[in-house]
């Protein structure tokens, strides 16, 4: 007959574990670090005529793809 | 390279929504979540203007300096950026943003807020550039494709301009020579401070017709 007992203790156990909150602590939360926007692996989606991983073509893209947005930039 | 920036010239604004729609196409931006919004000044009356407005990405960045996980930085070119997995939803840097710039979701029942999202200028997040991780929280990451700003890219009238801040601001200054009027940039004093009070950041490109 002691299994009863044993039983309510372990269902008691199990209730109580449900009620348990998950840990929100934000003291291990860290962010994490990005890379520089140059830096990244090729894909199909590219700009045509760049190959990520050089900065200084990165930047050069990017200052001619802004004349894209110039009205008055002289025409090629 | 300086640093990004968006500028919406108020006299091309058309009020189309484009840049909204491309905002919201390129990124997945979730139901209810509009990163980028376009807002009308004196609606109706003499003088109306339109302007798109999302994430200034500030020099010196309100959002950032009240968040209380700190889960916000700034990349070298100058984008303010957000990690979601530290974010904890309570929306200080909404209260904070002078540009209503934070969004949040609705995230399961009873409205519960969800994780921030904003502009990320097309950067998405810490995540490796162009991983599927990251186009999940963040959405694409044109700028590691050596892209621009879809909403920028997509301004039919070319009113809203992005990218390397000294380059914008060289086209909007052209433009105003050109033009004679409209050199006000709504809201780059607020973003990227004023040169009179000495604050962070570059100068307005205002310029004058001579």
């Amino acid at each position: 007959m002691s299994r009863v007992p044993a039983l309510l203790l372990v269902l008691a156990v199990a209730g109580l574990a449900g009620c348990m909150e998950r840990d929100q602590s934000t003291a291990n939360a860290r962010r994490s670090p990005d890379s520089p926007a140059w830096q990244s692996a090729s894909s199909p989606y590219v700009a045509p005529g760049y190959a990520p991983g050089d900065k200084a073509q990165w930047e050069a893209q990017l200052r001619r793809r802004a004349q894209g947005q110039n009205d008055y930039a002289p025409r090629l | 390279m300086a640093r990004m920036k968006f500028i919406c010239d108020a006299e091309r604004c058309i009020e189309c929504n484009g840049c909204v729609t491309a905002c919201k196409a390129e990124n997945d931006v979730p139901w209810g979540v509009n990163r980028r919004r376009v807002v009308t000044l004196s609606d109706g009356v003499p003088g109306e203007r339109s302007i798109s407005v999302a994430c200034m990405h500030c020099s010196d960045a309100p959002c950032m300096a009240v968040c209380p996980v700190d889960c916000f930085y700034r990349t070298d070119e100058g984008v303010v950026l957000h990690d979601k997995d530290v974010c904890i939803g309570c929306g200080y840097c909404s209260y904070a943003c002078p540009f209503g710039a934070p969004q949040f979701p609705t995230n399961g029942t009873f409205g519960l807020r969800g994780k921030m999202d904003k502009c990320t200028f097309c950067a998405g997040g810490p995540e490796a550039n162009g991983s599927e991780a990251e186009n999940a929280k963040y959405g694409r990451n044109r700028l590691s494709e050596g892209k621009l700003p879809a909403c920028a890219e997509m301004c039919s009238t070319k009113a809203l301009l992005g990218g390397d801040g000294d380059v914008v601001a060289d086209i909007f200054r052209t433009r105003v020579l050109n033009r004679g009027k409209g050199s006000e940039v709504w809201g780059w004093g607020t973003a990227y401070g004023k040169p009179s009070t000495g604050k962070v950041g570059t100068a307005p490109p205002e310029a004058k017709k001579s």
